[in-house]
């Protein structure tokens, strides 16, 4: 899957129904059957350590964090901070003062665009792809739109990878940023990154990584990876709602002017000028979402108590039964077919809409996504309205793959 | 191009198929396959769609799937005919059974009739729940709204 993995001598042990015992919601019955939850890249599902976490967080320790002149102040401010710190060597970070907590995803993407505003004038380039969700487009429309810029797709190949040629024919002159996902949600494809972003990088282009489909599935090094920005949502990672990471390089990051006032963010207020605070706490306005911190400091802590070369062959292992089963369904077409890929199956099946192959398969207790996957440019590349969309996690089993095609297969054969 | 009583001619929904004649035939179906065999089929019964009428003004938003509904109140009876259409094959269903309550009725009866009771005893109320995000919600508040109009 990435070039992380391990190469092992004997196949590693991975034990899937260990694992599974650990997650409370996948052992429950979904329209009288057995759940097979394979939405995981919409949201994953929570270990019991994550919901543990959280729950001892509110019933031990909640305050106001650096607030307090008291012990329950304390003990939520050292849980916090310590969650950051999980994150920094979750990310290889460098510090932790480049770990900014976000809503997610989205949000740190809206900050870094609202941040660099001054960066951009008329006629200046912003290079995304044209398989990025509409979380890692609008923000950059929205700067473009208020500075005067141009964002500029870069073209995806019928395999549904990057176009190396239209990369390269399209990073020049006016390029100022460089946006675009590690691995895509709607095909799982795992982009070169490292080497986009050292082209980038040779000609003073500032990047940023979405990395919210890549830390469910494998390891990343946010300095072997050498971007400016990379961003992540816990709640794709086996933590909570609500919270995710901005990581930025120390330089851009002073240099960025606040995001939000309030809270927090000041160093000294008066009405004569507001001075503000260092980082990270300059992007951070506002009472924090403490107990989500603490929950994906528990979901990190998880995820390192596995071992994680044999989680990636287990995945594989996922992606390749399926895709041995693609044949035994009459019409169906996979969608993104990349040779670097995490385990995500986007498909249609002739004669059916995706919504009519959702509806069908949550019959069966079998649930995937349906629609555009927030990736309405990539969708109109492949004229089609959309796919669903099955995508794994380390904690699916072989077993639930031939269940979803013997599921296909009945509704290819009854319905289509 | 406003669409013409013409359009609206051949819908058995509502018309010769009543829904007094679903309700029988959802009662002997019990397993969940024959009853989306059922609603699938039932979706076959639509009339075509005239080509001309798929129109931005006829689109239903908030769909996966693409759907056009349009109407036509017909002065002398003084019922409302409409026709729907989704590339969906269970939406195109679902909304087979939506005329089957909503066709060929005044705009009074209309507003007065109770589709999610209907959907309820169907057992098929979470595919027209606000939650599903199917479109068909809005699908149901935009005939509800063309009704009203007509009265107002
Ligand atoms: C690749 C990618 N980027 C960004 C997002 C947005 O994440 P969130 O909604 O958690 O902010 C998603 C979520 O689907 C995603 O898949």
């Amino acid at each position: 899957m990435s070039s992380v993995s391990t190469a092992k001598t004997a196949p590693p042990q991975f034990d899937v129904e260990a694992v599974r015992r650990d997650f409370p919601t996948l052992s429950q019955q979904v329209n009288g059957k057995p759940l097979v939850y394979l939405d995981n890249g919409a949201s994953s599902q929570r270990p019991e350590a994550v919901l543990l976490a959280m729950d001892r967080y509110y019933r031990e320790m909640h305050s106001n964090v650096h607030r307090g002149a008291h012990t329950l102040g304390d003990r939520a401010t050292n849980a916090f901070e310590s969650a950051r710190e999980k994150v920094q060597k979750f990310l290889n970070a460098p510090s932790s003062r480049q770990i900014i907590w976000t809503r997610g995803a989205t949000e740190a993407i809206n900050l870094v665009a609202n941040g660099l505003t001054e960066k951009l004038k008329p006629g200046d380039e912003i290079l995304l792809s044209q398989m990025e969700h509409h979380a890692n487009i609008v923000p950059w429309q929205i700067l473009a739109e208020r500075t005067g810029a141009k964002v500029v797709p870069i073209g995806v190949t019928p395999e549904g990878e990057l176009d190396r040629e239209s990369f390269h024919c399209l990073l020049g002159e006016r390029t100022r940023i460089l946006a675009f996902n590690h691995v895509s949600n709607a095909l799982g494809t795992i982009n070169p990154v490292a080497d986009m972003v050292a082209k980038a990088k040779a000609q003073g282009v500032i990047t940023l990584i979405d990395g919210a489909q890549a830390v469910p599935h494998f390891q990343v090094d946010v300095q072997a990876l050498d971007c400016d920005f990379y961003v992540f949502s816990a709640h794709k990672m086996f933590g909570p709602t609500g919270i995710g990471i901005l990581y930025g390089k120390a330089d851009l990051l002073e240099a960025m002017p606040p995001w939000q006032g309030g809270g927090e963010m000041i160093e000294r207020v008066s009405f004569a000028g507001t001075t503000y605070n260092t980082l990270p706490y300059k992007f951070e306005a506002g009472t924090p979402a403490v107990a989500e911190a603490v929950g994906l400091g528990a979901a990190i802590d998880y995820l390192a108590s596995l071992d994680r070369g044999a989680m990636e062959a287990a995945e594989n292992a996922l992606l390749r039964r399926a895709n041995d089963l693609v044949a035994s369904v009459p019409g169906m077409t996979v969608v993104g077919t990349a040779a670097n890929k995490v385990p995500v199956m986007s498909f249609t099946i002739e004669g059916l809409h995706p919504s009519d192959i959702g509806t069908l398969l949550d019959q069966q207790g079998i649930a995937v996504r349906t629609g555009h996957h927030c990736a309405m440019p990539l969708m109109e590349f492949y004229e089609i309205p959309g796919t669903a969309r099955a995508s794994f996690a380390f904690y699916n089993t072989l077993e639930e793959v031939e269940q979803l095609f013997t599921a296909l297969r009945k509704i290819q054969s009854r319905f289509a | 191009m406003s669409s013409s009583a013409n359009d609206f001619a051949s819908n058995p929904l509502g018309t010769s198929i009543t829904l007094e004649e679903l309700y029988d035939a959802f009662e002997l179906l019990d397993d969940w396959e024959d009853r989306y065999a059922f609603i699938i089929d039932l979706g076959k019964q639509l009339p075509p769609f005239p080509d001309a009428q798929r129109t931005e003004k006829n689109y239903v938003h908030g769909c996966q799937s693409q759907v056009w509904l349009i109407h036509h109140y017909d002065k002398e009876s003084g019922k409302l005919l409409l026709l729907i259409d989704s590339d969906a094959i269970i939406v195109r269903g679902l909304a087979a059974i939506i005329l089957l309550a909503f066709n060929n009725l005044t705009p009074t009866d209309l507003l007065a009739t109770d589709i999610d009771k209907l959907f309820e005893r169907l057992d098929l109320f979470r595919h027209i729940s606000p939650t599903r995000g199917n479109g068909l919600r809005s699908m149901i508040s935009k005939i509800r709204n063309i009704a009203a109009a007509e009265i107002a």
